[in-house]
């Protein structure tokens, strides 16, 4: 294997990813090991190593004694060709050994659009795709991440499912595996066992029936698994594992800096989002915590580059005092101290100064809807005289680029809230001409839209996605529309959207689909280079199914292919959020009222820090 | 300014040039060595390398220049990087000044053909005949595409011998800068005029830099 793999590798891109050996990869005594983990990414080396989530638990499963994971990631088409070429069976980068050889498959789904990445792993490490093609405990293939919570999409290929943040549930389902191997259970004694465990969804033990329409009639839990499968949090965040121990690539990948997790959960509550919703209860770390691991983290890998991860930087309480200690400790250094997703209404104009001291970078805003009323509908509480004010702000202290991210195909959205966007772009530009106090480059404003995808544990997951063609239009409407040609608008593929739409509310169904779609060459999706959307129509007419039969609007009554799973927030708190969108009223966030969502009750040492 | 020789071998040697900087800068920074870094808002530490080393080749010679900001000893500099460096990164010595990087006109290397089926006999002979003979044209890629070039001018010693049942091994002495030789070059002259002593896979290995004058470069 060492010799083929040398010579494969002088002939592609990159070679660096495909072979390990990074400082801070974790190697172990095999003779040491009684349960070995291939956690596999189903995207590149550059986006997974770029994942905050599985380096925390790389990180917790080898603190575990006899447990070593080591990591996998998705082959470039150059390398896949060269690996099928020469049958060389997908390894794992610590011990370059091959998948197949593992105890247990892990992969983490943060993308609708990685799903055939998962199949084509499988596939290249040469393990059966199906879950009922494999038997025994050997090389069991489990999954976890946000596209965990509608799992039935995968529901044949997975053998189990981890659900919420992974720091104890992990560790709990490997102890459970040692010792299932050590007794020598057989896998369907494992996997009931394994479903007791909470958080954990065995999508075996339950049977899906269809009505004669078409749509899901009931959902029967069988061998004792429980109706319900509620997510796991983790309690204290401040005790909980953080990373600051991790792997350094030797290439570069695409966040390559420090990353430092300030909070979890959003409070904020747009109804699109399904981050906003799944990720709650909210959970911050302390000033003091974050302030040392923020330290040994810079220390320990040489990144002169810091960047502060959460769904909303500027609601963190305390961000000021944390802004200061960092820089306190980057500027000496000559560490870059980076701020992401400040919102419009909170950005001060002393944070942006003490930010400045150490580098300026461009400012980036996501008003969603071009109009107050549609902002409103999906609550996105950002009003125009803020966005514009800090825009102000911002070009008198020297800025002059300015990034805006809106979405098209929303809930209630008429053509005047497309031309809306383009209102706002000339008002920005305006702005500019009032207030920039650097003037020699002009003002460059980029836009980007995407198309609205309905997302399950969302207020909008009964809504329908709007055509393919109607996007088209819209988005051809808006481009007519643009004030200035300075403006560099770019827009989603339709057509990537609306496969993520079917997969994100997809049913079990798919499965057929997904296999014959990876049979016809489909991988890389989230890549131009291979998204190849003819290949996927082809599979949809393969096996018979209807693609919008997904991008259609879901009836209340209607029994849903995830209510099986529980994320914390309520279905009633949903539905009322809807009908308030119908109602253009927005909803304060969770810091001004408590909204009642339920997601507080998972949180038994709370408070949930809204 | 101060260098560090080191080596690149293993699995390191699929790290391309510019990761190379960045994993040595980090390095230092995890060695607790701060560099001297421009100024402005983003500011970039002074470090040059001797002379760019291809992906896939491995280097027993490789040397980086670099500065350290104000304040920082350089003391025990070699052991820090070492316990701050990924595997197959070495840092084999730590010194004050240098010839200048231009005076770099030599690479001592080593080329390893390997023959899946079993060397062909009198293969060693003959390869050292060829790089040796009175001229060595090599289809090399240019900017402007394919062009002929006659290699012969730029190898100034060589010699083979057979390593084992299946390699033979190259060494040859060559020119480094202005012009430059990448020694892959040599298995490639090889299968370009001995079509039936082509290799089945080559490598090729740094082993040392000297100046024009035959000096150790350092």
């Amino acid at each position: 294997m060492e010799i083929a793999m040398e010579r494969i590798l002088r002939r592609v891109q990159k070679p660096a990813r495909y072979v390990g050996g990074e400082y801070n990869q974790i190697v172990k005594d095999k003779a040491q090991v009684d349960v070995r983990v291939a956690f596999c990414f189903p995207d590149t080396y550059e986006i997974g190593m770029s994942n905050l989530g599985m380096r925390i638990l790389y990180g917790v499963m080898n603190e575990m004694d006899g447990v070593w994971c080591e990591r996998v990631f998705a082959p470039w088409g150059d390398m896949e060709a060269e690996m099928r070429r020469h049958q060389l069976p997908l390894w794992a980068l610590e011990s370059h050994d091959p998948v197949r050889d593992f105890d247990l498959i892990a992969f983490t789904l943060g993308y609708e659009m990685s799903y055939t990445n998962l199949l084509n792993m499988l596939d290249l490490a040469g393990v059966p795709l199906r879950a009922r093609e494999r038997d025994g405990l050997h090389g069991l293939v489990f999954a976890g991440g946000v596209c965990a919570y509608n799992p039935e999409p995968l529901a044949d290929f997975v053998d189990f499912f981890s659900l919420g943040e992974g720091e104890d549930i992990t560790v709990e389902i490997l102890q459970l595996y040692r010792r299932a191997k050590a007794e020598g259970w057989s896998k369907a004694a494992f996997l009931q066992s394994a479903a007791q465990i909470d958080g954990v969804y065995v999508p075996s033990l339950y049977d899906h029936t269809y009505g004669p329409d078409g749509r899901l009639a009931a959902i029967t839990p069988r061998d004792g698994a429980p109706a319900t499968v509620t997510k796991r949090i983790v309690q204290r965040l401040d005790e909980a594992y953080f990373p600051t121990r991790s792997i350094v690539p030797s290439t570069e990948i695409v966040h390559d800096r420090t990353n430092l997790e300030i909070f979890r959960g959003c409070i904020r509550g747009c109804r699109f989002c399904q981050a906003g919703f799944c990720y709650r209860p909210v959970r911050p770390k302390s000033v003091d915590v974050l302030l040392r691991q923020a330290r040994e983290a810079l220390e320990d890998s040489g990144y002169h580059e810091l960047t502060l991860a959460s769904l909303s930087t500027s609601d963190y309480k305390e961000l000021e005092a944390l802004a200061g200690g960092l820089l306190d400790y980057c500027a000496p250094r000559k560490i870059n101290l980076s701020l992401p997703s400040l919102r419009a209404d909170n950005f001060s104009p002393e944070l942006m100064q003490k930010v400045q001291k150490v580098r300026k970078s461009g400012l980036t805003f996501a008003p969603e809807a071009g109009t107050q009323r549609l902002r409103d509908a999906i609550n996105k509480n950002v009003t125009e005289a803020e966005i514009l004010e800090t825009c102000a702000t911002a070009f008198a202290g020297g800025w002059s680029s300015v990034k805006l991210y809106f979405m098209l195909g929303l809930p209630t959205e008429t053509d005047e809230d497309v031309l809306g966007i383009a209102e706002l772009v000339y008002k920005i530009l305006q702005c500019w001409r009032e207030t920039a106090t650097s003037r020699k480059r002009g003002c460059r404003i980029s836009v980007s839209t995407a198309y609205f995808v309905p997302k399950p544990f969302t207020p909008f997951q009964w809504e329908a996605q709007i055509s393919p063609e109607e996007y088209t239009r819209r988005q051809r409407l808006l481009k007519e529309h643009m004030p200035s040609k300075s403006v560099d608008y770019k827009w989603h593929d339709p057509s990537l959207s609306r496969l993520e739409a079917i997969l994100a509310r997809g049913d079990r169904r798919l499965g057929p689909v997904l296999e014959a779609a990876v049979r016809r060459g489909a991988r890389l999706d989230a890549w131009n280079e291979y998204f190849d959307y003819d290949a996927w129509m082809a599979a949809f007419r393969d096996c018979g199914v209807d693609p919008d039969f997904y991008a259609r609007e879901l009836g209340e009554d209607e029994p849903l292919p995830w209510d099986t799973i529980d994320v914390g927030v309520r279905r009633q708190f949903l539905l009322r959020e809807r009908r308030r969108a119908y109602r253009s009223e927005t909803t304060p966030d969770c810091r001004a009222q408590c909204t009642g969502c339920g997601a507080d009750q998972l949180y038994q040492e709370g408070p949930c820090d809204a | 300014m101060r260098r560090i020789l080191f080596s690149k071998t293993g699995d390191a040697i699929w790290i391309s040039h510019l990761d190379l900087m960045r994993v040595l800068q980090r390095a230092f920074r995890r060695a607790g060595l701060l560099l001297r870094h421009t100024e402005g808002f983003n500011p970039h530490a002074f470090v040059s390398l001797a002379l760019p080393l291809s992906v896939g080749t491995e280097s027993r010679c490789e040397i980086l220049e670099f500065d350290l900001a104000e304040g920082q000893e350089a003391g025990d500099l070699v052991a820090r990087l070492n316990r701050a460096l990924p595997a197959g990164i070495r840092c084999l010595a730590s010194y004050e000044g240098g010839r200048k990087f231009r005076d770099l006109a030599q690479l001592e290397v080593r080329v390893l053909l390997q023959y899946d089926g079993g060397v062909p006999s009198g293969a060693a002979a003959s390869i050292e005949a060829l790089l040796t003979g009175p001229s060595l044209p090599v289809e090399k890629k240019s900017k402007s595409g394919w062009t002929v070039a006659d290699i012969r001018p730029m190898i100034l010693r060589a010699s083979a011998a057979q390593a084992d049942g299946t390699t033979v091994a190259v060494r040859a002495r060559i020119c480094a800068q202005n012009p430059s030789l990448n020694p892959d070059l040599l298995a490639r002259a090889v299968a370009a005029h001995r079509p039936e002593l082509a290799p089945d896979f080559a490598k090729s290995f740094r082993e040392e830099v000297y100046a024009a004058d035959g000096a150790l470069f350092r």
